[in-house]
Protein backbone atom coordinates (compact mmCIF):
# COMPACT_ATOMS: atom_id res chain seq x y z
CA UNK A 1 0.00 0.00 0.00
CA UNK A 2 1.75 3.21 -1.03
CA UNK A 3 1.28 6.66 0.92
CA UNK A 4 -1.00 8.34 -1.83
CA UNK A 5 -3.56 5.14 -0.90
CA UNK A 6 -3.05 5.19 2.79
CA UNK A 7 -3.74 8.85 2.89
CA UNK A 8 -7.51 8.77 3.31
CA UNK A 9 -7.06 6.34 6.00
CA UNK A 10 -4.75 8.39 7.91
CA UNK A 11 -6.16 11.96 7.15
CA UNK A 12 -9.68 10.54 8.17
CA UNK A 13 -8.58 9.05 11.12
CA UNK A 14 -6.46 12.34 12.38
CA UNK A 15 -10.35 13.86 12.59
CA UNK A 16 -12.27 10.64 13.84
CA UNK A 17 -9.77 10.54 16.65
CA UNK A 18 -9.20 14.38 17.43
CA UNK A 19 -13.63 14.59 17.26
CA UNK A 20 -13.52 11.72 19.81
CA UNK A 21 -11.09 13.33 22.25
CA UNK A 22 -13.10 16.43 21.87
CA UNK A 23 -16.39 14.39 22.66
CA UNK A 24 -14.71 13.27 25.94
CA UNK A 25 -12.66 15.77 27.15
CA UNK A 26 -13.96 18.58 25.18
CA UNK A 27 -16.43 20.32 28.09
CA UNK A 28 -13.58 20.33 29.85
CA UNK A 29 -11.26 22.45 27.52
CA UNK A 30 -14.26 24.67 27.12
CA UNK A 31 -13.23 27.72 28.41
CA UNK A 32 -16.41 29.39 29.31
CA UNK A 33 -19.99 27.37 29.83
CA UNK A 34 -22.05 26.49 26.92
CA UNK A 35 -24.88 28.06 28.34
CA UNK A 36 -24.26 31.26 30.47
CA UNK A 37 -25.81 34.49 28.23
CA UNK A 38 -23.93 38.05 28.18
CA UNK A 39 -26.11 39.94 26.25
CA UNK A 40 -23.02 42.56 26.93
CA UNK A 41 -20.97 40.65 24.80
CA UNK A 42 -23.06 39.54 21.97
CA UNK A 43 -21.53 38.98 18.20
CA UNK A 44 -17.79 39.59 19.34
CA UNK A 45 -16.10 38.08 16.04
CA UNK A 46 -13.87 35.11 16.10
CA UNK A 47 -10.28 35.71 17.02
CA UNK A 48 -9.03 35.93 13.24
CA UNK A 49 -11.55 39.05 12.30
CA UNK A 50 -10.85 42.73 13.11
CA UNK A 51 -12.14 43.23 16.84
CA UNK A 52 -11.96 39.61 18.08
CA UNK A 53 -9.99 38.57 21.20
CA UNK A 54 -8.71 35.70 22.13
CA UNK A 55 -11.17 35.49 25.41
CA UNK A 56 -13.66 34.18 22.85
CA UNK A 57 -11.57 31.97 20.20
CA UNK A 58 -14.57 31.53 18.13
CA UNK A 59 -16.47 34.74 19.42
CA UNK A 60 -19.84 34.62 20.63
CA UNK A 61 -23.43 33.83 19.66
CA UNK A 62 -26.61 35.91 19.47
CA UNK A 63 -26.76 35.53 23.47
CA UNK A 64 -23.07 36.34 24.18
CA UNK A 65 -22.39 32.67 24.74
CA UNK A 66 -19.02 31.44 23.90
CA UNK A 67 -19.18 29.92 20.66
CA UNK A 68 -15.83 27.51 21.09
CA UNK A 69 -17.95 25.88 24.34
CA UNK A 70 -20.90 25.32 22.10
CA UNK A 71 -19.18 24.11 19.36
CA UNK A 72 -16.96 21.41 21.33
CA UNK A 73 -20.30 20.29 23.31
CA UNK A 74 -21.96 20.47 19.59
CA UNK A 75 -19.24 18.44 18.24
CA UNK A 76 -19.95 15.54 21.20
CA UNK A 77 -23.51 15.89 20.47
CA UNK A 78 -23.28 14.69 16.57
CA UNK A 79 -20.56 11.71 17.38
CA UNK A 80 -23.17 10.57 20.44
CA UNK A 81 -26.09 10.72 17.40
CA UNK A 82 -24.10 9.15 14.92
CA UNK A 83 -22.74 6.08 17.08
CA UNK A 84 -26.09 5.69 18.52
CA UNK A 85 -28.15 5.91 15.24
CA UNK A 86 -25.49 3.29 13.74
CA UNK A 87 -26.02 0.96 16.52
CA UNK A 88 -29.79 1.17 16.61
CA UNK A 89 -29.58 0.93 12.38
CA UNK A 90 -26.56 -1.71 12.27
CA UNK A 91 -28.41 -4.16 14.43
CA UNK A 92 -32.07 -3.45 12.48
CA UNK A 93 -30.21 -3.52 8.80
CA UNK A 94 -27.99 -6.23 9.74
CA UNK A 95 -30.46 -8.72 10.59
CA UNK A 96 -32.57 -8.29 8.33
CA UNK A 97 -29.54 -8.36 5.62
CA UNK A 98 -28.29 -11.87 6.68
CA UNK A 99 -31.91 -13.28 7.15
CA UNK A 100 -32.29 -13.06 3.60
CA UNK A 101 -28.87 -14.00 2.68
CA UNK A 102 -28.70 -16.92 4.69
CA UNK A 103 -32.57 -18.33 3.88
CA UNK A 104 -32.94 -16.77 0.72
CA UNK A 105 -36.40 -17.93 -1.04
CA UNK A 106 -39.32 -16.77 0.12
CA UNK A 107 -37.81 -14.93 3.01
CA UNK A 108 -35.59 -13.12 1.37
CA UNK A 109 -38.31 -12.17 -0.53
CA UNK A 110 -39.76 -10.39 2.31
CA UNK A 111 -36.63 -8.99 2.99
CA UNK A 112 -36.34 -7.15 0.02
CA UNK A 113 -39.85 -5.72 0.23
CA UNK A 114 -39.21 -4.52 3.46
CA UNK A 115 -36.11 -3.06 2.22
CA UNK A 116 -38.18 -1.14 -1.02
CA UNK A 117 -40.94 -0.30 1.52
CA UNK A 118 -37.92 1.98 3.11
CA UNK A 119 -36.45 3.34 0.39
CA UNK A 120 -39.89 4.55 -0.82
CA UNK A 121 -40.51 6.41 2.41
CA UNK A 122 -39.22 9.89 1.99
CA UNK A 123 -36.70 9.92 5.41
CA UNK A 124 -36.63 13.69 6.22
CA UNK A 125 -40.51 14.14 6.08
CA UNK A 126 -41.23 10.82 8.35
CA UNK A 127 -38.88 11.29 10.61
CA UNK A 128 -40.01 15.55 10.92
CA UNK A 129 -43.62 13.66 11.49
CA UNK A 130 -42.22 11.42 13.74
CA UNK A 131 -40.21 13.73 16.07
CA UNK A 132 -43.27 16.07 16.24
CA UNK A 133 -45.53 13.62 16.86
CA UNK A 134 -43.51 11.93 19.52
CA UNK A 135 -41.66 15.77 20.73
CA UNK A 136 -38.24 16.59 20.21
CA UNK A 137 -35.32 15.43 22.74
CA UNK A 138 -32.05 14.09 21.95
CA UNK A 139 -33.41 10.23 22.57
CA UNK A 140 -36.10 11.14 20.51
CA UNK A 141 -34.08 12.55 17.37
CA UNK A 142 -31.76 9.19 17.79
CA UNK A 143 -34.15 6.43 17.91
CA UNK A 144 -35.95 8.47 14.46
CA UNK A 145 -32.51 8.12 12.39
CA UNK A 146 -31.83 4.92 13.88
CA UNK A 147 -35.35 3.43 13.05
CA UNK A 148 -35.05 4.92 9.36
CA UNK A 149 -31.19 4.30 8.21
CA UNK A 150 -31.03 0.62 8.32
CA UNK A 151 -31.80 0.14 4.25
CA UNK A 152 -27.71 0.38 3.55
CA UNK A 153 -26.65 -1.99 6.25
CA UNK A 154 -29.72 -4.62 5.26
CA UNK A 155 -28.62 -4.44 1.41
CA UNK A 156 -24.99 -5.00 1.91
CA UNK A 157 -25.15 -7.19 4.47
CA UNK A 158 -27.46 -9.32 2.32
CA UNK A 159 -25.17 -9.42 -0.64
CA UNK A 160 -22.53 -9.89 2.11
CA UNK A 161 -23.94 -13.02 3.29
CA UNK A 162 -24.87 -14.52 -0.19
CA UNK A 163 -21.48 -14.18 -1.14
CA UNK A 164 -20.28 -16.29 2.02
CA UNK A 165 -22.80 -18.85 1.87
CA UNK A 166 -21.64 -19.85 -1.17
CA UNK A 167 -18.19 -20.51 -0.14
CA UNK A 168 -16.32 -23.83 0.76
CA UNK A 169 -15.49 -23.10 4.55
CA UNK A 170 -19.44 -22.34 5.02
CA UNK A 171 -19.83 -26.18 3.31
CA UNK A 172 -17.29 -27.87 5.47
CA UNK A 173 -19.07 -26.18 8.70
CA UNK A 174 -22.45 -27.93 7.58
CA UNK A 175 -20.50 -30.89 6.85
CA UNK A 176 -18.94 -30.55 10.66
CA UNK A 177 -22.12 -30.80 11.87
CA UNK A 178 -22.37 -26.89 12.74
CA UNK A 179 -26.04 -25.52 13.76
CA UNK A 180 -27.43 -22.68 12.18
CA UNK A 181 -26.85 -20.67 14.47
CA UNK A 182 -23.38 -21.52 14.94
CA UNK A 183 -22.69 -20.92 10.83
CA UNK A 184 -24.24 -17.39 11.78
CA UNK A 185 -22.28 -16.20 14.15
CA UNK A 186 -19.02 -18.23 13.86
CA UNK A 187 -19.02 -18.55 9.74
CA UNK A 188 -21.11 -15.54 8.43
CA UNK A 189 -20.85 -12.42 10.78
CA UNK A 190 -17.25 -12.78 10.87
CA UNK A 191 -16.84 -12.53 7.27
CA UNK A 192 -19.37 -9.43 6.67
CA UNK A 193 -17.76 -7.75 9.74
CA UNK A 194 -15.49 -5.37 7.39
CA UNK A 195 -18.40 -4.78 5.04
CA UNK A 196 -20.59 -3.57 7.92
CA UNK A 197 -17.81 -1.27 9.32
CA UNK A 198 -17.45 0.44 6.14
CA UNK A 199 -21.25 0.63 5.80
CA UNK A 200 -21.68 2.18 9.48
CA UNK A 201 -18.69 4.80 8.86
CA UNK A 202 -20.24 6.06 6.00
CA UNK A 203 -24.23 6.23 7.57
CA UNK A 204 -22.42 7.81 10.77
CA UNK A 205 -21.90 10.98 8.49
CA UNK A 206 -25.23 10.66 6.66
CA UNK A 207 -26.79 10.37 10.25
CA UNK A 208 -25.19 13.35 11.79
CA UNK A 209 -25.97 15.59 8.58
CA UNK A 210 -29.58 14.33 8.78
CA UNK A 211 -29.83 15.43 12.53
CA UNK A 212 -28.50 18.41 11.54
CA UNK A 213 -31.44 19.07 9.08
CA UNK A 214 -34.14 17.82 11.41
CA UNK A 215 -32.37 20.47 13.70
CA UNK A 216 -32.20 23.31 11.16
CA UNK A 217 -35.97 22.45 10.82
CA UNK A 218 -36.90 23.10 13.68
CA UNK A 219 -37.79 19.66 15.11
CA UNK A 220 -34.19 18.17 16.09
CA UNK A 221 -32.14 18.41 19.47
CA UNK A 222 -33.97 21.06 21.39
CA UNK A 223 -32.57 24.14 22.38
CA UNK A 224 -30.48 25.59 24.62
CA UNK A 225 -28.27 22.39 24.10
CA UNK A 226 -25.98 23.21 20.74
CA UNK A 227 -25.87 21.01 18.25
CA UNK A 228 -24.32 21.70 15.02
CA UNK A 229 -27.51 22.13 13.22
CA UNK A 230 -29.32 24.18 15.54
CA UNK A 231 -26.49 26.28 15.98
CA UNK A 232 -26.61 26.77 12.34
CA UNK A 233 -30.63 27.56 12.53
CA UNK A 234 -29.93 30.31 14.96
CA UNK A 235 -27.62 31.93 13.94
CA UNK A 236 -29.16 32.09 10.25
CA UNK A 237 -31.16 35.61 10.89
CA UNK A 238 -27.82 37.25 11.61
CA UNK A 239 -25.53 35.88 8.76
CA UNK A 240 -25.96 38.81 6.25
CA UNK A 241 -24.54 40.66 8.87
CA UNK A 242 -21.74 38.57 10.41
CA UNK A 243 -21.59 35.66 8.39
CA UNK A 244 -19.08 33.80 10.26
CA UNK A 245 -21.44 33.10 12.73
CA UNK A 246 -23.33 30.00 10.17
CA UNK A 247 -19.73 29.23 8.76
CA UNK A 248 -18.00 28.30 12.14
CA UNK A 249 -20.68 25.76 12.60
CA UNK A 250 -20.88 24.67 9.14
CA UNK A 251 -17.17 24.39 8.82
CA UNK A 252 -17.42 22.00 11.92
CA UNK A 253 -19.53 20.15 10.52
CA UNK A 254 -18.15 19.48 7.10
CA UNK A 255 -15.18 18.61 8.52
CA UNK A 256 -16.61 15.94 10.91
CA UNK A 257 -18.30 14.33 8.08
CA UNK A 258 -15.50 14.47 5.88
CA UNK A 259 -13.66 12.76 8.35
CA UNK A 260 -15.69 10.33 9.26
CA UNK A 261 -16.24 9.26 5.19
CA UNK A 262 -12.89 9.36 4.41
CA UNK A 263 -11.68 6.99 7.11
CA UNK A 264 -14.59 4.72 5.88
CA UNK A 265 -13.22 4.81 2.47
CA UNK A 266 -9.58 4.35 4.21
CA UNK A 267 -11.14 1.65 5.86
CA UNK A 268 -12.46 0.19 3.06
CA UNK A 269 -9.28 0.01 0.79
CA UNK A 270 -7.36 -1.04 4.00
CA UNK A 271 -10.31 -4.16 4.64
CA UNK A 272 -10.73 -5.01 1.12
CA UNK A 273 -14.40 -4.41 1.20
CA UNK A 274 -16.91 -3.20 -1.01
CA UNK A 275 -18.33 0.12 -1.35
CA UNK A 276 -22.28 -0.88 -0.53
CA UNK B 1 -40.87 -9.98 -20.27
CA UNK B 2 -44.57 -9.13 -19.79
CA UNK B 3 -44.21 -11.11 -16.41
CA UNK B 4 -40.88 -9.40 -15.19
CA UNK B 5 -42.99 -6.50 -15.64
CA UNK B 6 -45.70 -7.48 -13.71
CA UNK B 7 -43.98 -9.05 -11.16
CA UNK B 8 -42.24 -5.38 -10.89
CA UNK B 9 -45.64 -3.84 -11.23
CA UNK B 10 -47.08 -6.06 -8.41
CA UNK B 11 -44.23 -5.22 -5.78
CA UNK B 12 -44.38 -1.89 -6.37
CA UNK B 13 -48.16 -1.50 -5.85
CA UNK B 14 -47.38 -3.67 -2.52
CA UNK B 15 -44.84 -1.17 -1.80
CA UNK B 16 -47.13 1.83 -1.76
CA UNK B 17 -49.76 0.14 -0.03
CA UNK B 18 -47.44 -0.13 2.65
CA UNK B 19 -46.21 3.29 3.03
CA UNK B 20 -49.67 4.73 3.04
CA UNK B 21 -50.78 2.06 5.79
CA UNK B 22 -47.30 3.42 8.01
CA UNK B 23 -47.62 7.17 6.97
CA UNK B 24 -51.59 6.69 7.88
CA UNK B 25 -50.79 4.74 11.27
CA UNK B 26 -48.38 7.11 12.10
CA UNK B 27 -50.60 10.61 11.37
CA UNK B 28 -53.53 9.07 13.48
CA UNK B 29 -50.92 8.03 16.08
CA UNK B 30 -50.82 11.31 17.86
CA UNK B 31 -54.18 10.86 18.89
CA UNK B 32 -54.31 14.74 19.18
CA UNK B 33 -55.66 15.39 15.96
CA UNK B 34 -58.85 16.92 16.93
CA UNK B 35 -56.70 19.31 19.89
CA UNK B 36 -54.76 20.70 16.90
CA UNK B 37 -57.32 22.15 14.75
CA UNK B 38 -59.26 23.11 17.45
CA UNK B 39 -56.47 25.02 19.19
CA UNK B 40 -54.96 25.11 22.97
CA UNK B 41 -58.07 26.82 24.75
CA UNK B 42 -60.88 24.77 22.85
CA UNK B 43 -63.65 22.99 25.13
CA UNK B 44 -63.68 19.46 25.53
CA UNK B 45 -67.08 19.58 23.54
CA UNK B 46 -65.42 21.45 20.81
CA UNK B 47 -62.99 18.80 20.28
CA UNK B 48 -65.52 15.85 20.64
CA UNK B 49 -67.51 17.62 17.57
CA UNK B 50 -64.51 18.28 15.85
CA UNK B 51 -63.53 14.73 16.09
CA UNK B 52 -66.62 13.46 15.07
CA UNK B 53 -66.88 16.28 12.08
CA UNK B 54 -63.67 14.45 10.91
CA UNK B 55 -64.32 11.04 11.30
CA UNK B 56 -61.69 10.45 13.89
CA UNK B 57 -63.92 8.80 16.31
CA UNK B 58 -64.32 6.16 13.92
CA UNK B 59 -62.09 2.83 14.26
CA UNK B 60 -58.41 2.92 12.24
CA UNK B 61 -58.85 0.29 10.12
CA UNK B 62 -62.72 2.05 9.14
CA UNK B 63 -60.76 5.40 8.61
CA UNK B 64 -58.18 3.90 6.94
CA UNK B 65 -59.97 1.88 4.23
CA UNK B 66 -62.13 5.20 3.92
CA UNK B 67 -59.11 7.56 3.23
CA UNK B 68 -58.13 4.85 0.66
CA UNK B 69 -61.36 4.51 -0.90
CA UNK B 70 -61.56 8.57 -1.24
CA UNK B 71 -57.59 8.49 -2.53
CA UNK B 72 -58.42 5.82 -5.10
CA UNK B 73 -60.85 8.03 -6.31
CA UNK B 74 -58.42 11.05 -6.96
CA UNK B 75 -60.32 12.42 -3.60
CA UNK B 76 -57.02 12.99 -1.09
CA UNK B 77 -59.20 14.94 1.46
CA UNK B 78 -59.37 18.59 2.78
CA UNK B 79 -56.89 20.40 4.74
CA UNK B 80 -57.37 21.01 8.12
CA UNK B 81 -55.76 24.31 7.99
CA UNK B 82 -55.81 25.83 4.52
CA UNK B 83 -59.72 24.17 4.18
CA UNK B 84 -58.62 23.23 0.48
CA UNK B 85 -58.70 20.09 -0.80
CA UNK B 86 -55.46 18.50 -0.59
CA UNK B 87 -55.28 17.26 -4.31
CA UNK B 88 -55.45 21.01 -5.35
CA UNK B 89 -52.60 21.85 -2.57
CA UNK B 90 -50.64 19.38 -4.32
CA UNK B 91 -51.38 20.25 -8.02
CA UNK B 92 -50.21 23.72 -7.50
CA UNK B 93 -47.75 23.35 -5.43
CA UNK B 94 -46.01 19.98 -6.87
CA UNK B 95 -45.01 21.93 -9.98
CA UNK B 96 -42.55 24.07 -8.24
CA UNK B 97 -40.61 20.96 -6.52
CA UNK B 98 -40.82 18.99 -9.87
CA UNK B 99 -38.99 21.79 -11.98
CA UNK B 100 -36.37 22.41 -8.97
CA UNK B 101 -35.58 18.22 -9.72
CA UNK B 102 -35.34 17.88 -12.99
CA UNK B 103 -32.64 20.71 -13.03
CA UNK B 104 -30.95 19.41 -10.38
CA UNK B 105 -30.82 16.37 -12.25
CA UNK B 106 -29.73 18.31 -15.05
CA UNK B 107 -26.67 20.19 -13.23
CA UNK B 108 -25.70 16.39 -11.50
CA UNK B 109 -25.44 14.61 -15.07
CA UNK B 110 -23.36 18.04 -16.64
CA UNK B 111 -20.91 17.20 -13.48
CA UNK B 112 -20.60 13.90 -12.92
CA UNK B 113 -20.60 12.35 -16.10
CA UNK B 114 -17.51 14.41 -17.53
CA UNK B 115 -15.69 14.44 -14.24
CA UNK B 116 -16.21 10.71 -13.52
CA UNK B 117 -14.89 10.22 -17.47
CA UNK B 118 -12.19 12.07 -16.42
CA UNK B 119 -11.33 10.46 -13.25
CA UNK B 120 -11.50 7.23 -14.56
CA UNK B 121 -8.96 8.41 -17.93
CA UNK B 122 -6.10 9.39 -15.10
CA UNK B 123 -7.45 6.54 -13.22
CA UNK B 124 -5.01 5.99 -10.05
CA UNK B 125 -3.44 9.61 -11.01
CA UNK B 126 -3.53 12.60 -8.58
CA UNK B 127 -6.33 13.78 -10.68
CA UNK B 128 -8.22 10.89 -10.03
CA UNK B 129 -7.41 10.87 -6.13
CA UNK B 130 -8.52 14.83 -5.86
CA UNK B 131 -11.91 14.42 -8.35
CA UNK B 132 -12.56 11.42 -5.56
CA UNK B 133 -11.63 13.86 -2.69
CA UNK B 134 -13.87 16.55 -4.20
CA UNK B 135 -16.83 14.03 -4.39
CA UNK B 136 -16.46 13.37 -1.06
CA UNK B 137 -16.34 16.89 0.37
CA UNK B 138 -19.90 17.38 -1.73
CA UNK B 139 -21.10 14.24 0.18
CA UNK B 140 -19.95 15.78 3.35
CA UNK B 141 -21.50 19.29 2.97
CA UNK B 142 -24.91 19.60 4.36
CA UNK B 143 -27.49 20.68 2.39
CA UNK B 144 -28.78 23.90 4.05
CA UNK B 145 -25.96 24.80 5.17
CA UNK B 146 -24.55 25.45 1.70
CA UNK B 147 -27.91 27.27 0.43
CA UNK B 148 -27.23 29.42 3.44
CA UNK B 149 -23.09 30.10 2.39
CA UNK B 150 -24.69 30.36 -1.41
CA UNK B 151 -27.20 32.80 -0.52
CA UNK B 152 -24.80 35.12 1.23
CA UNK B 153 -22.16 34.97 -1.28
CA UNK B 154 -24.23 35.21 -4.75
CA UNK B 155 -27.51 36.58 -3.33
CA UNK B 156 -26.10 39.21 -0.40
CA UNK B 157 -22.49 39.63 -1.45
CA UNK B 158 -22.51 39.76 -5.48
CA UNK B 159 -26.00 40.31 -5.37
CA UNK B 160 -26.00 37.94 -8.89
CA UNK B 161 -28.87 35.83 -7.80
CA UNK B 162 -31.96 36.03 -5.91
CA UNK B 163 -32.10 34.85 -2.36
CA UNK B 164 -35.60 33.28 -2.15
CA UNK B 165 -38.54 32.55 -3.91
CA UNK B 166 -38.87 31.43 -7.57
CA UNK B 167 -41.07 34.30 -9.14
CA UNK B 168 -38.63 34.52 -12.02
CA UNK B 169 -36.49 31.66 -13.55
CA UNK B 170 -32.83 32.43 -11.74
CA UNK B 171 -34.67 31.79 -8.68
CA UNK B 172 -34.05 28.22 -9.44
CA UNK B 173 -30.62 28.24 -10.03
CA UNK B 174 -29.12 28.40 -6.70
CA UNK B 175 -31.52 25.89 -4.92
CA UNK B 176 -30.94 23.33 -7.44
CA UNK B 177 -27.27 23.44 -7.34
CA UNK B 178 -27.79 22.59 -3.34
CA UNK B 179 -30.36 19.72 -4.62
CA UNK B 180 -27.86 18.57 -7.64
CA UNK B 181 -25.01 17.91 -4.61
CA UNK B 182 -26.86 15.08 -3.22
CA UNK B 183 -26.64 12.86 -6.62
CA UNK B 184 -23.46 14.30 -7.79
CA UNK B 185 -20.96 12.02 -5.47
CA UNK B 186 -22.69 8.75 -6.49
CA UNK B 187 -23.60 9.68 -9.97
CA UNK B 188 -20.08 10.21 -10.53
CA UNK B 189 -18.32 7.20 -8.50
CA UNK B 190 -21.00 5.21 -11.29
CA UNK B 191 -19.42 7.08 -13.88
CA UNK B 192 -16.16 6.44 -12.60
CA UNK B 193 -16.37 2.64 -11.90
CA UNK B 194 -17.97 2.01 -15.19
CA UNK B 195 -15.73 3.26 -17.57
CA UNK B 196 -12.51 1.88 -15.64
CA UNK B 197 -14.45 -1.18 -16.41
CA UNK B 198 -15.31 -0.28 -20.11
CA UNK B 199 -11.94 0.66 -20.81
CA UNK B 200 -10.66 -2.54 -19.88
CA UNK B 201 -13.05 -4.08 -22.09
CA UNK B 202 -12.01 -6.31 -25.34
CA UNK B 203 -14.18 -3.89 -27.51
CA UNK B 204 -12.04 -1.10 -26.36
CA UNK B 205 -8.91 -2.91 -27.21
CA UNK B 206 -10.27 -4.49 -30.75
CA UNK B 207 -11.67 -0.65 -30.95
CA UNK B 208 -7.56 0.44 -30.24
CA UNK B 209 -6.35 -2.13 -32.33
CA UNK B 210 -8.53 -0.77 -35.49
CA UNK B 211 -6.54 2.36 -34.88
CA UNK B 212 -9.45 4.55 -33.81
CA UNK B 213 -8.66 7.60 -32.19
CA UNK B 214 -8.75 7.89 -28.02
CA UNK B 215 -11.88 10.34 -28.27
CA UNK B 216 -13.88 8.00 -30.33
CA UNK B 217 -12.81 5.01 -28.66
CA UNK B 218 -13.93 7.01 -25.16
CA UNK B 219 -16.74 8.55 -26.31
CA UNK B 220 -18.11 6.50 -28.46
CA UNK B 221 -16.98 3.10 -27.69
CA UNK B 222 -16.54 3.36 -23.86
CA UNK B 223 -19.15 5.59 -22.92
CA UNK B 224 -21.88 4.08 -24.52
CA UNK B 225 -21.93 1.30 -22.11
CA UNK B 226 -20.78 2.81 -18.93
CA UNK B 227 -23.44 4.98 -18.89
CA UNK B 228 -26.43 2.47 -18.92
CA UNK B 229 -25.87 2.68 -15.17
CA UNK B 230 -25.93 6.14 -14.96
CA UNK B 231 -28.94 6.74 -16.81
CA UNK B 232 -30.52 3.88 -14.14
CA UNK B 233 -29.49 5.28 -11.50
CA UNK B 234 -30.09 8.91 -12.69
CA UNK B 235 -33.88 7.99 -12.36
CA UNK B 236 -33.76 6.17 -8.53
CA UNK B 237 -31.75 10.12 -7.63
CA UNK B 238 -34.52 12.22 -8.58
CA UNK B 239 -36.37 10.04 -6.22
CA UNK B 240 -34.24 11.05 -3.81
CA UNK B 241 -34.01 14.49 -4.68
CA UNK B 242 -37.34 15.26 -4.59
CA UNK B 243 -37.33 13.76 -1.25
CA UNK B 244 -34.92 15.95 0.19
CA UNK B 245 -36.11 19.20 -1.45
CA UNK B 246 -37.55 19.67 2.04
CA UNK B 247 -34.70 21.64 3.24
CA UNK B 248 -34.11 23.15 0.29
CA UNK B 249 -37.06 24.45 -0.14
CA UNK B 250 -37.30 25.71 2.99
CA UNK B 251 -33.88 27.59 3.19
CA UNK B 252 -34.96 29.28 0.01
CA UNK B 253 -38.38 29.94 0.80
CA UNK B 254 -39.92 28.18 -2.32
CA UNK B 255 -43.30 27.32 -1.76
CA UNK B 256 -43.24 23.41 -3.26
CA UNK B 257 -44.54 20.31 -2.09
CA UNK B 258 -41.15 19.89 0.49
CA UNK B 259 -42.24 22.97 1.76
CA UNK B 260 -45.99 22.49 1.71
CA UNK B 261 -44.97 19.18 3.99
CA UNK B 262 -43.22 21.11 6.40
CA UNK B 263 -45.28 23.76 6.82
CA UNK B 264 -47.91 21.05 7.08
CA UNK B 265 -46.64 18.97 9.63
CA UNK B 266 -45.29 21.87 12.30
CA UNK B 267 -49.54 22.72 12.49
CA UNK B 268 -49.96 18.93 12.59
CA UNK B 269 -52.09 18.98 9.27
CA UNK B 270 -52.32 15.51 8.19
CA UNK B 271 -53.92 15.02 5.65
CA UNK B 272 -51.56 17.16 3.49
CA UNK B 273 -48.58 15.29 4.91
CA UNK B 274 -50.09 11.88 4.64
CA UNK B 275 -51.26 13.08 0.55
CA UNK B 276 -47.19 14.55 0.39
CA UNK B 277 -45.72 11.10 1.47
CA UNK B 278 -47.50 8.92 -0.99
CA UNK B 279 -46.49 11.56 -3.54
CA UNK B 280 -43.13 10.84 -2.86
CA UNK B 281 -43.15 7.07 -2.66
CA UNK B 282 -45.40 6.54 -5.80
CA UNK B 283 -42.86 8.52 -7.77
CA UNK B 284 -40.03 6.94 -6.52
CA UNK B 285 -41.06 3.66 -7.11
CA UNK B 286 -42.29 5.01 -10.43
CA UNK B 287 -39.01 5.54 -10.84
CA UNK B 288 -37.72 2.69 -9.52
CA UNK B 289 -39.58 0.60 -11.82
CA UNK B 290 -38.75 2.67 -14.91
CA UNK B 291 -34.92 2.29 -14.26
CA UNK B 292 -35.53 -1.69 -13.85
CA UNK B 293 -37.41 -1.70 -17.09
CA UNK B 294 -34.88 0.52 -19.00
CA UNK B 295 -31.89 -1.72 -17.70
CA UNK B 296 -34.34 -4.98 -18.50
CA UNK B 297 -34.93 -3.75 -22.14
CA UNK B 298 -30.97 -2.99 -22.33
CA UNK B 299 -29.54 -6.15 -20.30
CA UNK B 300 -31.17 -9.78 -21.10
CA UNK B 301 -29.24 -10.91 -18.57
CA UNK B 302 -31.94 -8.87 -16.24
CA UNK B 303 -34.98 -10.28 -17.36
CA UNK B 304 -34.09 -14.15 -15.70
CA UNK B 305 -33.68 -13.31 -11.96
Amino acid sequence: MNLVRRLPLVIGGTIVALTVLIAIFGPMLAPHDPFTQDLGQRFIPPVWLHGGSWRHPLGTDQLGRDYLSRLLLGIRISLEIGLTTVILSGLIGTTLGVLGGYFGGRIDSVVLFVISCRLAIPLILVALTVVFLVGSSLTVVMLTIGLLLWERFAVVSRAATRQVMSMEYVAAAWCAGCSRLRVVLGEVLPNIVNHMIVVATNDMAVAILLAAALSFLGLGVPPPLPSLGLMIAEAKDYMFFTPWVIEVPGIALCVLAFGINLFGDGLRDALGAERG
Amino acid sequence: MLRFLLRSLLLGALVCISVLIASFILSRASGNLAINIAGPDASPAAILKIQHELGLDRPLPVQFLDWADRAAHGDLGESFLFHEKVSSLIATHFPITFRLGMLAIAIAIVIALPLGITAALWEGAALDVAIGAVAMLGQAVPSFWLGLILIVWFGIDLRWLPIAGVDTWPGYILPAIVLSFVAIPVMLRLTRGGMVDALRADYVRTARAKGLSRTTIVLKHALRNAAMPVVAVAAVQLGFILGGSVVVEVVFNIHGVGYLAWESIGKGDFPVVQAVVLLFALIFVGLTMLSEMVGALLDPRVRGH
